[in-house]
C-alpha cells in the first residue's frame, strides 16, 4: 500500500491505495466520490470518466498511484446544486438523463470537449460522446443537451 | 458493389400488464398537516420516470399543485405491495392505484372543507390546491388550511388507499383461450436503411414512427422511451449477440469489446408522432409503452433490407457476415 | 378527451437534478462499516456431475470471512414461479450435485475487500465430471437426446402437454380454401439487457434480527418473498429498500443476488455487498433467449390471411426462470395486431445447457412481432400487394375475435398506419385513408 496525493476538484487530497487499485475505486471507496460509476471495469462504458489534467480518462483503467501530483476533476467539481454548470442545466432541461447512471461520465466528457472547442459541430459532439455508452436515452437528448449547453455558454449564459 | 437504399415498414401491437394478469399494485396517500401529500408505493423507477409520472397522476387526481406531492418509493417497511416494474405495467397499475387512493383522500379532504365552509361537499369545487363553493367563489379555503383543521381541530385523517388488480385469467390448455392483457398499444414504424453490398454493413438512416399510447402522461418522457427503444432495437437487430456463433456455446462475450452495442455515433434520425385513444381501463386512458419501443425496429429494418437488396435475412442479428452470405446465395431478384 | 392540468405536461423529472449533479444514490453507493465484499465462484463447464467441492483453501485465505455453499442455503431452490403458481422447482440457489450451464453459481467467497474475495475465489476447487451439453432446441428434442430435467423431458410441461397450444377455428380447412400459402422460418439468438448499472445488493443485519436488503431489483416484494422462502424465514423478517435502478430492461427481476448475499450476511453477522461484474452481467445474468419460429400462412387473393400455423421453440437455457411464462405470452400474441380467423400454435419452452433466458424488454412478444411483420412483407411480395395495403386489410378492428378468444377493444393499428404514412409523406389511396378501427360491422 502507498499514499497517493493529488488535487481533487481543486482541493488537495491523499489516499492509501494498493499497487493495482484503480483511480475509480480509490475515488469511490477511499474518497467517497460516488458520481464516478463502476459500470464495467474494462474501459468500455465510460461511466467512470474523470478529467485528468483536463483530459477525459476512464478511471477504471488508471492505477490510482499514477494520479500522484495531478489535477483530477469529477462531476462534483464541474458544478454543484447551488451553482450548476450549463451542461448540467442543459441535461436537466433536455431530459438527457433517464436512469442517470451514464450521466456523470457524459457530462464530464462533454465538459472536456467544450473546454477545448467552444463551437463544436454536431459531428464533433458525437465523436466526443462515442466512447460513453447509454442504454436508456438513445443518445439524441444527450447530443441535444451538449449543443444546448454550448449555445448557452457562447451566449454567456 | 454499391450502397443501396431501402425502406421497410412494420406495424405492431404491445400488451399492457403481466401476461394473464394477477399482478396487483397498491398505493397509500396521506396529507401532512400543512397540506402536502405523500404517495407511498413500493414500485421501482428504472429510469423511465415512474416517480415523475406518479407525482403527476397524484397531483391531477388530488387537484393540488404538482410540487405539493411527495412520491416515496420503495421500501417494503413503508409501502404496500407492488408486483414490480416489468411487462409495461407500472404506469397502468400504479397510476390506477394512485387515482383510487387520491379519490379517497380527496373525499376526506372535501368533507372537512365542507364543515369549514358550512356547505355540502357536493357543492364544492377544487382545483390547484384551492377549494370554493360552486357559484360563491368568495367562500373559499385552501388545502393548507383544511389540512391544519383536519389534524388539529376535527381529528380527521385525510388519507386514501388504492389498489389495482386485473384478476388472474385462466388459460385453456387445449385452445389457449385466455384474457392475457389489459389493453394494447400500437405502432407503425418506417425504417430507411443503406446497405453496403461490399462490406455487408447496414446503416439505419431514419426511423419514423406513429405511436398510439392511450394517453401521454409526460410527452418528453414518452419521447425518451421512443428514442431509447429505437436505438436499443436497432442494436438488437444489427449487432447484439451473447453467442455470436449460436448454437455454439463459444465464443461468449464478456466485455464491451466483444458485445457490440449502439453508440452515439450509430444513432439514426428518429422522428415520431403520438396518437391518443384512451384505453378502457388505464389511468386517464394510459396504455403501457416501456417495452414496445424496442420492438418495431427489428422487422422494419429486415423489411427495408429486403427492399434494398432483395434478400430476407430472417436470423438476427443481421451482421455483415450474415448479409454477405445471403447476398452470395441470392437468387436473381 | 378530458382536458387535464398536469397529466399531459412535460414536467421535469423529479430525479433529474440528482442525476445531473451525481447525487442520485444507487445501491453501489451504499456502504456500511465493516462491510464485506462477495465474489461468486461459477461453473466453468456447461454440464456435469459435481464430484467434490473444496473451499478450505479459500476459507483459510487471509481476509476471508466465510465461504457460502449449498450447505448454507436453508431452502436451496430459486422458486420464482412458485409464487405465481407455476412449478416445479428446478434451479438451485447454489449448485449441489450437478451443473447445468457454464456460469452456474457454486460458492460465494466473502472477504474484507473485493480484491481479496476475487483472489480467494480462485482457490475454490470444484471437481466436475463433464457431460456432453445440449446446445439448442433441436439437440434437446432429438430422439435419444440426453434428458437434462428430472421430470423426464427437455420441455416445460403445460398441464401434461409439452407445449403451449392455441387452437382457433380450423386451419386445415382454411389452408385448403386459401389462394396462396406463404411459409417462413425466423430465428433470434440470445442478447442481453446491458443496463449501465450491474446487479448489486447490500445486506445489513439489524439488531432485532431482521435483515435490511438494499437492492436494484425491479420488483421489491417479489424479491423479498422469494428471498424469504429461500432463507426459510417469515417475509416480515426482511426489509427491502430500493426503487432507484440504473436501468432494468427485465434483467433485474430474477432473484439471483439477494438470497446468497443475505445468507453471507447472516453467516458472518456483518454487512455484505455483492456487485456483479460486467463479465457476470454478460455471461451469467439472464438473457433474451433464442427463438425459432416456423410460420405457415394461408391467404386469399384479396389479401386476407385466413389461416396461420406456427411452431415456436424457445431456448430457455438451463432453468425455468420466467421462460414458461414468456412462451405463454408469446403464444397469446402470435396473430399480431391482425384478424386471423383460423390459428394453430404449438409453442415449446425447451431446456438446454446454456446461460438461462428470462424476461427482457418485450419478452416473448419481440420475437413474435419480428416474425409476424417480416412474414407480412413476405406475404405482400408473394401475392403482389402493397405492404401498406396488406396491413390495412388485415388490421384487427374493435369487436373482432382474437385467436385466444378475447374480443378486440382499444384497437388503433389502422390509425397508426395512416399517421406513419402521413409523417413520411407517403400518399395512401382513399380507400385506405377511409378505414378506421371501428369500421367492422360484425360477423
Amino acid at each position: 500500500m502507498q499514499t497517493v496525493s493529488f488535487k481533487l476538484n481543486g482541493k488537495p487530497v491523499a489516499a492509501v491505495v494498493g499497487p493495482v487499485e484503480s483511480l475509480r475505486d480509490a475515488l469511490r471507496e477511499k474518497l467517497h466520490v460516488y458520481s464516478v460509476k463502476a459500470g464495467c471495469g474494462q474501459g468500455g462504458c465510460g461511466s467512470c470518466t474523470v478529467l485528468v489534467s483536463g483530459d477525459p480518462i476512464v478511471s477504471c483503467l488508471m492505477p490510482a498511484r499514477v494520479a500522484e501530483g495531478l489535477e483530477i476533476i469529477t462531476l462534483e467539481g464541474i458544478g454543484t446544486p447551488a451553482q450548476l454548470h450549463p451542461l448540467q442545466q442543459a441535461f436537466y432541461d433536455n431530459f438527457a438523463a433517464q436512469c442517470g447512471f451514464c450521466t456523470a461520465g457524459m457530462i464530464t466528457v462533454a465538459k472536456a470537449l467544450l473546454d477545448r472547442n467552444a463551437h463544436p459541430t454536431r459531428e464533433e459532439i458525437v465523436e466526443a460522446l462515442a466512447g460513453n455508452l447509454c442504454r436508456c436515452t438513445g443518445y439524441l437528448p444527450i447530443i441535444s443537451a451538449v449543443q444546448d449547453a454550448a449555445t448557452r455558454m457562447n451566449r454567456g449564459g | 458493389m454499391a450502397k443501396v437504399l431501402g425502406r421497410g415498414i412494420a406495424a405492431l401491437h404491445y400488451p399492457t400488464g403481466m401476461n394473464l394478469g394477477g399482478d396487483p399494485t397498491q398505493a397509500l396517500i396521506y396529507a401532512q398537516p400543512t397540506g402536502g401529500f405523500v404517495v407511498k408505493l413500493a414500485s421501482t423507477d428504472l429510469g423511465q420516470g415512474l416517480k415523475t409520472v406518479v407525482g403527476q397522476i397524484a397531483a391531477e387526481a388530488l387537484s393540488v399543485p404538482l410540487d405539493s406531492v411527495i412520491v416515496d418509493t420503495g421500501d417494503t417497511d413503508n409501502a404496500p405491495h407492488c408486483m414490480g416494474t416489468f411487462a409495461s405495467r407500472a404506469t397502468h397499475r400504479a397510476g390506477n392505484a394512485v387515482i383510487m387512493a387520491a379519490n379517497e383522500a380527496k373525499e376526506a379532504l372535501l368533507q372537512v372543507a365542507a364543515q369549514e365552509l358550512e356547505a355540502s361537499p357536493h357543492d364544492l369545487v377544487m382545483a390547484d390546491g384551492e377549494i370554493w363553493v360552486r357559484g360563491s367563489p368568495a367562500r373559499k379555503t385552501t388545502v393548507f388550511d383544511v389540512a391544519l383543521a383536519a389534524h388539529f381541530k376535527y381529528g380527521k385523517t385525510i388519507s386514501g388507499r388504492g389498489m389495482f388488480l386485473k384478476p388472474k385469467s385462466p388459460i385453456d390448455p387445449d385452445t389457449g383461450a385466455c384474457d392475457p392483457d389489459s389493453t394494447e398499444a400500437h405502432v407503425t414504424t418506417v425504417a430507411n436503411v443503406e446497405v453496403d453490398t461490399e462490406t455487408g454493413e447496414v446503416k439505419v438512416l431514419k426511423l419514423s414512427s406513429a405511436y398510439e399510447v392511450g394517453r401521454q402522461v409526460n410527452p418528453k418522457m414518452l419521447e425518451g422511451q421512443i428514442v431509447g427503444g429505437a436505438v436499443m432495437g436497432t442494436g438488437i437487430a444489427l449487432m447484439e449477440s451473447c453467442f455470436p456463433s449460436y448454437p455454439a456455446l463459444e465464443p461468449h462475450p464478456a466485455s464491451f469489446n466483444d458485445y457490440v452495442m449502439m453508440t452515439a455515433a450509430d444513432v439514426p434520425q428518429i422522428e415520431s408522432v403520438v396518437l391518443e385513444y384512451p384505453s378502457v381501463d388505464g389511468p386517464y386512458g394510459v396504455k403501457g409503452v416501456g417495452e414496445m419501443t424496442a420492438n418495431s425496429p427489428l422487422p422494419a429494418i429486415v423489411n427495408a433490407i429486403y427492399d434494398a437488396v432483395g434478400v430476407w435475412i430472417t436470423e438476427l442479428p443481421v451482421t455483415p457476415e450474415r448479409l454477405l452470405r445471403a447476398l452470395e446465395a441470392q437468387e436473381p431478384k | 378527451m378530458k382536458q387535464l392540468r398536469i397529466v399531459g405536461q412535460s414536467v421535469k423529472r423529479r430525479d433529474g437534478m440528482g442525476h445531473v449533479t451525481g447525487q442520485t444514490q444507487y445501491v453501489d453507493d451504499i456502504t456500511y462499516p465493516h462491510m464485506l465484499w462477495l465474489r461468486m465462484v461459477r461453473s466453468p463447464i456447461a454440464r456435469g456431475k459435481v464430484r467434490t467441492l473444496d473451499t478450505s483453501c479459500a476459507e483459510a485465505y487471509p481476509g476471508v470471512a466465510a465461504v457460502v455453499t449449498w450447505r448454507d442455503v436453508p431452502n436451496n431452490w430459486y422458486t420464482i414461479l412458485g409464487l405465481i403458481g407455476v412449478g416445479p422447482n428446478d434451479e438451485p440457489v447454489l449448485a449441489h450435485e450437478q451443473v447445468m450451464w457454464k456460469g452456474e453459481p457454486i460458492a460465494a467467497v466473502v472477504a474484507e475487500t473485493e480484491e481479496i474475495a476475487r483472489a480467494a475465489a480462485a482457490l475454490v476447487r470444484v471437481d466436475i465430471d463433464e457431460l456432453p451439453p445440449v446446445r439448442d432446441v433441436f439437440e434437446a428434442l432429438a430422439p435419444g437426446a440426453p434428458i437434462i430435467k428430472e421430470w423426464g423431458t427437455n420441455t416445460f410441461m403445460y398441464e401434461g402437454m409439452p407445449m403451449r397450444r392455441v387452437r382457433f377455428g380450423n386451419v386445415d380447412e382454411a389452408f385448403a380454401a386459401a389462394d396462396h400459402i406463404v411459409e417462413g422460418t425466423y430465428q433470434t439468438t440470445p442478447y442481453e439487457h446491458v443496463p449501465l448499472e450491474t446487479q448489486t445488493c447490500v445486506v445489513k443485519p439489524e439488531p432485532d434480527g431482521r435483515l435490511t436488503i438494499h437492492s436494484n431489483t425491479q420488483a421489491l416484494y417479489f424479491t423479498l418473498d422469494n428471498t424469504a422462502i429461500i432463507l426459510n424465514v417469515p417475509s416480515n423478517r426482511l426489509r427491502m429498500i430500493g426503487g432507484t435502478v440504473g436501468g432494468g430492461f427485465g434483467g433485474k427481476v430474477d432473484v439471483v443476488a439477494e438470497p446468497v448475499t443475505a445468507i453471507a450476511s447472516m453467516k458472518t453477522g456483518r454487512p455484505v455487498k455483492w456487485r456483479w461484474t460486467r463479465a457476470e452481467e454478460f455471461q451469467a445474468s439472464s438473457t433474451a433467449g433464442a427463438w425459432r419460429m416456423e410460420y405457415k400462412d394461408g391467404i386469399k387473393k384479396d389479401g386476407h390471411i385466413i389461416a396461420r400455423k406456427v411452431r415456436a421453440l424457445h431456448d430457455a437455457g438451463a432453468y425455468h426462470r420466467h421462460s414458461p411464462y414468456g412462451v405463454t405470452k408469446h403464444a397469446a400474441n402470435l396473430q399480431g395486431p391482425y384478424y386471423i380467423p383460423n390459428v394453430w400454435v404449438d409453442a415449446y419452452c425447451v431446456y438446454t445447457n446454456r446461460q438461462p433466458a428470462s424476461a427482457l424488454r418485450g419478452f416473448g412478444v419481440t420475437p413474435a412481432s419480428f416474425a409476424v411483420e417480416v412474414q407480412m412483407d413476405k406475404i405482400a411480395r408473394t401475392i403482389g400487394m402493397d405492404p401498406w395495403e396488406i396491413r390495412f386489410v388485415n388490421a384487427y378492428r374493435n369487436g373482432q375475435m382474437k385467436a385466444i378468444q378475447k374480443q378486440v377493444e382499444d384497437a388503433t393499428l389502422v390509425e397508426t398506419l395512416q399517421a406513419a404514412a402521413k409523417l413520411i409523406g407517403h400518399p395512401l389511396p382513399e380507400k385506405l385513408l377511409a378505414m378506421h378501427s371501428n369500421d367492422w360491422k360484425g360477423a
